[in-house]
């Protein structure tokens, strides 16, 4: 035991400061960009469920268009992403490398995936529901925030989770615009530089901090979710 | 009282679409004409599926109005074209004197509010407490909290479930929650109450105390009821008339003891049948 000890407090001398900046930055951009998916896919994933055909105001071209945008969006892979949206990352924060240059393009690569699971979640509410709720006179607005958003609340924060897990891989690749976070570390020193110490250590890392998150979404799920 | 002159419903999109345009043509030359706009010859060879087809009913005032027939037979698409969830593709529905069949915006909404409804599988908002539903209309309406929790206590004690404000509906017995969609349709003070299959999920017992509650509410409350139904034992137990639905078109219609003791359509004596055998 004694021997195993010695062996980790070498390991946070000398990689402790890289560790703690790494989870840092990886959780700065994770959870900044996930927010701001959220605000901007929120809105998406409510106008694509309100104007799909048979909705509450079909409307064939602003759903179709706006299909065919969020398609467009999940279809290029984040490593393309990252560099084709240089010049608007440049243009909204300023710089397009390190923690925000890295968030730029997060947010905007999980903005579709984010309105699509949004319009996954609100077609979960049964039709009945909403004819319920139009019955008793509610507004197209009233019904978005007051049966719609609502309901569809614990479906919201479980996907969220995903959303939150699926972002927190991308950051792995935002280390090629000098973001760093614990992705870069495990690719810089575990495989450029072949230390599969520092790999393990950085996995390690990762999984607890993915199952602490997984853990936080399901705690707040049990809290909201009436139907339990 | 609610009026339904002629009413007539399809689905089908493309007969709608030519059933406008040919309207539209026909008023253009009967205003050259100087005459009346009539649509009615073109109606049979744009639209051969008919899900309601020249309905006129009348339901007077304090009436408890039943719509019987078979699965698929127009009577829910009926009900739904009172407060358009339905739209009715001819014909007119009249409300209180007024024609409702083109309201939109605030009018449309300000009738639904007017016009409670019951639905078979309840439509609760499982997210909100018993007391949050029983008020969503009021809510809708923007009353302000403590009138809103005023009359929900005064509903809940109505439909006999004061003790269950805080529970949300997963924790209630389905005639417990059909209660509660009782109250949120009463919630409004309406006049008219649409009553779609509301016990058609439940178990006899529950059944009758559920139509216990529909009998006080219509005599106290004097609240019209419009009852869709597929079995004649709710028609016996609180409709005074009843009308008979086979294939979008009322069959048979009258008094309910009149239907009763000498019904004429065969789809009458056989949805009668039913009763007779479980009495």
């Amino acid at each position: 035991m004694p021997e195993i000890l010695t062996l980790l407090m070498g390991y946070w001398t000398d990689f402790g400061d890289l560790i703690i900046e790494g989870t840092r930055d990886t959780l700065l951009m994770t959870f900044v960009a996930t927010a701001f998916a959220y605000v901007l896919g929120i809105p998406l994933g409510v106008l694509l469920t309100v104007a799909a055909p048979g909705s509450l105001r079909p409307n064939r071209i602003i759903s179709g268009m706006l299909g065919w945008v969020v398609n467009i969006g999940r279809s290029l892979p984040f490593v393309i992403l990252i560099v084709v949206l240089i010049p608007v990352t440049r243009a909204i924060v300023g710089t397009s490398i390190g923690v925000p240059g890295a968030i730029v393009p997060l947010a905007i690569a999980a903005t579709p995936f984010v309105a699509r699971i949004i319009e996954n979640s609100l077609a979960e509410i049964p039709a009945g529901v909403i004819q319920a709720a139009q019955s008793y006179g509610a507004s197209l607005w009233q019904i978005i925030t007051k049966v719609y958003l609502r309901e569809a609340l614990p479906a919201i924060v479980r996907s969220a989770a995903i959303t939150t897990i699926t972002v927190f891989g991308y950051t792995a690749i935002a280390g090629m615009v000098g973001a760093g976070g614990l992705g870069d570390i495990a690719i810089r020193y575990g495989y450029h530089r072949f230390q599969t110490d520092v790999l393990l250590v950085i996995l390690v890392v990762i999984i607890l901090l993915i199952q602490l998150i997984q853990m936080a979404f399901d705690i707040a799920v049990r809290r909201i979710d009436k139907r339990s | 009282m609610i009026e339904f002159i002629d009413v007539s419903k399809t689905f089908c999109p493309h007969a709608i679409k030519r059933l406008r345009t040919d309207a539209r043509k026909s008023a253009a030359t009967s205003d050259k004409a100087g005459g009346v706009a009539s649509d009615a010859p073109n109606i049979e060879k744009t639209a051969t599926d008919w899900v309601l087809r020249d309905i006129n009913l009348t339901l007077e005032q304090g009436d408890v109005y039943g719509i019987i027939g078979v699965s698929g037979a127009g009577k829910s698409t009926l009900a739904r074209c009172v407060n358009l969830l339905e739209r009715p593709t001819l014909g007119q529905v009249i409300v209180d004197g007024q024609d409702i069949t083109n309201f939109t915006g605030r009018d449309l909404l300000d009738l639904r509010a007017k016009i409670g409804i019951v639905f078979q599988d309840f439509n609760l908002f499982q997210q909100r407490s018993v007391l949050q539903n029983v008020t969503f209309p009021l809510e809708v309406r923007r009353d302000t909290k403590s009138a809103r929790i005023a009359r929900g206590k005064e509903l809940l004690d109505l439909v006999g479930l004061s003790d269950k404000a805080c529970s949300y509906p997963s924790q209630l017995s389905g005639g417990q929650q059909q209660r509660v969609s009782i109250a949120r349709a009463l919630a409004n003070h309406p006049k008219y109450l649409l009553w779609d299959e509301a016990t058609s999920a439940l178990d006899t017992v529950t059944t009758n105390s559920i139509l216990q509650l529909l009998r006080e509410i219509n005599r106290e409350l004097s609240v019209t009821v419009l009852v869709i139904t597929h079995e004649m034992s709710v028609i016996r137990k609180v409709c005074n008339k009843v009308a008979v639905i086979d294939e979008g078109r009322i069959v048979e219609r009258g008094n309910v003891s009149d239907i009763f003791l000498a019904p004429k359509e065969s789809i009458t004596k056989e949805l009668l049948a039913e009763v007779i055998i479980s009495a």
